[in-house]
């Protein structure tokens, strides 16, 4: 059953401005095995798309160091010629916004059609066809051969995004990567492609890496959770521990600001500061002190590390310990917290 | 596809007013020139009388639409009027020169896409390189160098000072049409001006189709073309040019008008006789019949160029042809 | 007389086609709608892309034609009412992507001014001092008048639009998503922001929204629009205790749930209400599958039902 599937190890992500490197993604180990979903949550800029670009190998000009091992080779640093022979075929992935994550001048059929040829140069013309039409019957897509001669803009958000999940699984992958699937469709869509993402996973044994700042989603999605705070990974357990029992300062502020769990017109818990730039990155000490002053420097780590506090729930730095939300915070953070 | 002929249609309905507005014009302009042909052509024996009198018989004093309904009327039958400098009608004169410019302006556009595509996409591809740099750095040469300057420039170095190429006309007196020699005269003298005009037309092109290529390497699917497992040259090929090129496609039409503009310049300074040399003269010569046919010409291939765009876009963009 | 009061309110987009591009249908975005807004209180208008949500809001401050019927405001029929009038001071808006609502080339003393220069004739020192104290209330520094929208982050740059839109001490704001653009916490500042500026301002919200948990939060009334119709309409309450549509209880029931422990429970309410859904979908929309008029069920619930008998 936990057969593991992807390992990254230490993995650093940087890249170049003017004259220095700015790590992304800094020491990231995570692991997802088959039929699982691993959730990877944070706020923009934290890292969660840099660290999903960095296994796919997408990053154009970034830095990358550590291993992340595909079934036991590592990809880190592979060629593109050999990236591609993974790429499309053992992982495939799934982008945010379905309408420019679809070529406007192909139709949906050579769209899907491509990932199968570009693994299986022997497939007949008319063969690759049939194979497209049963994986638009797969994501449900209702009458496949018309929407086989469509363009993306002829379709709506979801149907666009059937179409991007039916290219990612075209040759089976064994890792699908979704980055925010569902953040561009409607509610009703959403519980639709998540559905379809679950059984499709099911289907093929599939590890899925979900990437999303929904905790919703997560909480609906996930076996593991893994919560990302300016780059690196601050906390990681399975979804039940992490719901119950979250315990890093930035998982528990993330909780508290949410809506749905809050009392109706009570006030939300309002992160004091705001998410610093790449280039503004703490390099030293605990990433999230500067948004909780209130707690002593003596709290943190020098240099923070994940501290194993039950069975598989890491939580980085020390702070969590004596962390601690301020009484009737929120109204004061509200005028003073932001410059 | 019967959209496609719907849209066609519609746009060429668009286009008759276009036109009617564009005759109205220009007959206008015609009639506010100082003189008519009758001026030009005055022995100053024959008396005001009979000037009057022949100005009468040729509707001259009629009401301006009645002479608008006469000249229209003309110019659909072929009729241009009458060239009072060169004794012959505007047609028949307009006739040799609209085929030396009709190969001139392919020569061009021949040579403005065999420089522009390989330079766009060399310095789209490897944008910010030293390669783009000097690339775009020869772009803002091209805008900065007027036509004129830049073709008596080449026309002194290659036809004067080197000798390479013929300086003057459109073919070698003397050369038997119909025979590969004339063809390949005619060639010669097309060259130069054809470069010379295309150097400076495609900065244009290069610069477009940078953009275009920097801009759509940025895009999403191109993300989602590499995460099939994609080559690079599959991306490029397969995603990046071919979106790139179609907007290039589109502007093709709207080169027709910068090669009218362009033609006046280069066939005056080359000597070649073509309908931009023709025009050049008749302004000169106050030759008005021709200027007017001439005007109109150019007009009628503006108004052209730009429904050949659309059709083109509408053609190779479903994003259009759909709606 | 209810502060903000729509009355059938209908708002058709022609579609242009043929050769000669005859007007050949009508889009109905908005398409019959009616509700009122008490004052100081937030109604949410819901929706999901193209139940024409937006257009209701912005036909109500004049930015999309209405095709037909009446919105009045504070007791004066205010319907297509000129862009420049008096009663354009008081109603304002608050746009979705805090990205593109602000002119990039503009310094921020310059944005958050623009209504006032055109309401109020203000000396330069004059409009300085209100557009600090401006900032000052939405939590920015007064000293970063003189920046330029890119040097801030989302959540402050929806701040400057909230500046932009209460400096004319308007009495209703409609809000178009003013949150769906930012991140969780971000967001968080920005929905307890205007709720503590309703308090000060006594400030009536048309909160537009897509986001259940965040309308639920928000919201005193709700309405569920579908295609240009209402579906539903009642207090948050009763939405989402006991909504009555099946329009409704499906986009209920999609909300993903925040407990990872009720998944199973949740796609088996998921599944019933599919169910119901595809078994009475007749008894809910038309024939062109539009929903019906509202037909009240409580003194506060109004749900589109065909008419009885």
């Amino acid at each position: 059953m936990s057969e593991k599937l992807l390992e990254v190890k230490n993995l650093k992500t940087s890249f170049r401005i003017k004259d220095d490197y700015y790590a992304a993604v800094d020491d990231v180990s995570l692991s997802v095995n088959k039929n699982e979903v691993l959730a990877i949550v944070g706020e923009s800029g934290c890292g969660k798309s840099a660290l999903a670009f960095s296994i796919m190998g997408l990053h154009n000009r970034a830095k990358i160091e550590g291993n992340i091992l595909f079934k036991d080779q590592d990809i880190a640093n592979l060629s593109i010629s050999n990236l591609n022979k993974l790429r499309g075929k053992n992982m495939g992935m799934i982008f945010q916004d379905p309408l420019t994550a679809l070529n406007p001048l192909m139709e949906i059929g050579d769209q899907i059609g491509e990932a199968l040829l570009l693994h299986n140069k022997d497939l007949s013309k008319t063969k690759r066809k049939e194979k497209v039409i049963d994986l638009l019957n797969k994501v449900g897509i209702p009458r496949p051969e018309h929407v086989y001669e469509q363009f993306p803009h002829e379709l709506s958000g979801g149907m666009r995004q059937r179409v991007v999940i039916a290219t990612a699984i075209a040759n089976e992958p064994e890792l699908l990567i979704a980055d925010e699937p569902t953040t561009a469709l409607d509610v009703t869509i959403q519980s639709q492609i998540l559905d379809l993402i679950k059984e499709l996973k099911d289907d093929m044994d599939a590890g899925i890496i979900l990437i999303t700042h929904d905790l919703g989603v997560v909480a609906e999605m996930a076996d593991r959770v893994a919560v990302m705070y300016a780059g690196q990974i601050v906390e990681i357990a399975d979804v039940h521990t992490l719901f119950e029992k979250p315990l890093h300062p930035y998982t528990r502020s993330l909780f508290n600001s949410v809506p749905n769990t809050a009392q109706a017109k009570s006030k939300l818990h309002v992160i004091q500061g705001i998410v610093p730039s790449l280039q503004n990155l703490p390099r030293e000490g605990c990433r999230f002190s500067a948004r909780i002053p209130w707690i002593d420097a003596s709290a943190h780590e020098e240099h923070p590390e994940l501290h194993e506090v039950s069975s598989g729930h890491f939580v980085r730095c020390t702070c969590y310990k004596h962390f601690d939300f301020p009484e009737g915070s929120s109204k004061e953070e509200q005028h003073h917290g932001i410059s | 596809m019967i959209d496609m002929w719907k849209f066609t249609l519609r746009r060429i309905l668009i286009m008759i007013p276009q036109i009617i507005l564009l005759s109205i014009l220009i007959f206008i302009l015609a009639k506010m020139m100082p003189g008519d042909a009758l001026t030009g052509m005055i022995d100053p024996n024959v008396s005001p009388e009979r000037l009057e009198e022949l100005r009468e018989k040729l509707g001259w004093n009629d009401p301006w639409h009645i002479q608008y309904a006469d000249w229209v009327g003309g110019l659909v039958q072929g009729d241009f009027g009458q060239s009072f400098r060169f004794k012959m009608p505007v047609t028949e004169l307009i006739g040799e020169r609209i085929v030396n410019s009709f190969w001139l302006s392919v020569a061009t556009l021949i040579f403005t896409y065999l420089i522009a595509i390989p330079l766009g996409i060399l310095s789209g591809r490897y944008n910010d390189s030293l390669l783009d740099q000097t690339i775009t750095g020869y772009t803002y040469l091209g805008f900065a160098t007027p036509l004129f300057i830049f073709a008596l420039v080449m026309l002194w170095v290659f036809g004067f000072m080197l000798g390479w190429f013929p300086t003057s006309g459109s073919v070698s007196p003397g050369s038997e049409p119909g025979t590969f020699a004339y063809v390949m005269s005619k060639i010669n003298h097309l060259i130069l001006p054809a470069i010379a005009m295309a150097l400076i037309a495609t900065v244009n092109t290069v610069q477009y189709l940078r953009s275009e290529i920097i801009d759509t390497k940025q895009k999403d699917f191109i993300l989602t073309a590499r995460a099939k497992g994609a080559s690079e040259s599959r991306v490029y090929n397969r995603h990046i040019l071919r979106n790139s090129l179609l907007p290039i496609a589109a502007f093709f039409g709207y080169e027709i008008t910068f090669l009218i503009g362009g033609t006046i310049f280069v066939e005056t300074i080359y000597n070649y006789p073509g309908m931009g040399l023709l025009f050049f003269e008749s302004i000169t010569l106050r030759d008005y019949s021709v200027v007017t046919a001439v005007v109109l010409l150019f007009g009628v291939a503006a108004i052209l160029g730009a429904l050949l765009s659309d059709i083109i876009l509408s053609l190779v963009d479903p994003r259009i042809r759909i709606k | 007389m209810a502060f903000l009061e729509v009355e059938d309110l209908k708002v058709h987009f022609p579609i242009k086609g043929g050769i000669f591009g005859r007007t050949v249908g009508h889009v109905k975005a908005v398409d019959g709608v009616s509700f009122s807004l008490e004052k100081g209180k937030t109604y949410g208008l819901v929706g999901e892309s193209g139940s024409g949500k937006t257009t209701t809001g912005r036909a109500i401050i004049g930015l999309n034609k209405i095709t037909s019927g009446k919105v009045m405001f504070d007791g004066r029929d205010i319907t297509g009412m000129k862009s420049k009038s008096d009663v354009r001071k008081d109603i304002q808006m608050i746009f979705q992507d805090p990205y593109s609502s602000l002119n990039a080339k503009k310094r921020v003393i310059d944005i958050v001014a623009e209504p006032l220069r055109n309401f109020e004739k203000l000396s330069k020192k004059e409009e300085r001092i209100r557009v600090q104290e401006l900032m000052e209330l939405v939590g920015l520094s007064p000293e970063s008048i003189l920046k330029y929208p890119h040097e801030f982050s989302g959540g402050q740059r929806q701040r400057i639009g909230i500046a932009r839109a209460i400096a004319l001490k308007p009495k209703l704001i409609i809000a178009d998503e003013p949150v769906s653009a930012l991140d969780v916490s971000v967001q968080a500042q920005v929905l307890n922001f205007m709720q503590d500026i309703q308090e000060e301002l006594d400030l009536t919200y048309l909160f537009i929204g897509h986001d259940l948990g965040v309308i639920k939060h928000m919201c005193d009334n709700i309405g569920i629009m579908y295609k240009g119709r209402y579906v539903e309409e009642g207090t948050t309450e009763e939405i989402f205790t006991n909504p009555q549509h099946i329009y409704t209880k499906r986009l209920v029931a999609a909300i993903p749930d925040i407990d990872p422990k009720k998944r199973q429970e949740q796609t088996q309410f998921r599944q019933e209400v599919k169910a119901e859904y595809e078994q009475s979908y007749n008894d809910y929309f038309d024939d062109e599958g539009l929903a019906y008029q509202l037909q009240p069920v409580s003194d506060t619930h109004l749900v589109a039902l065909p008419e009885k008998g």
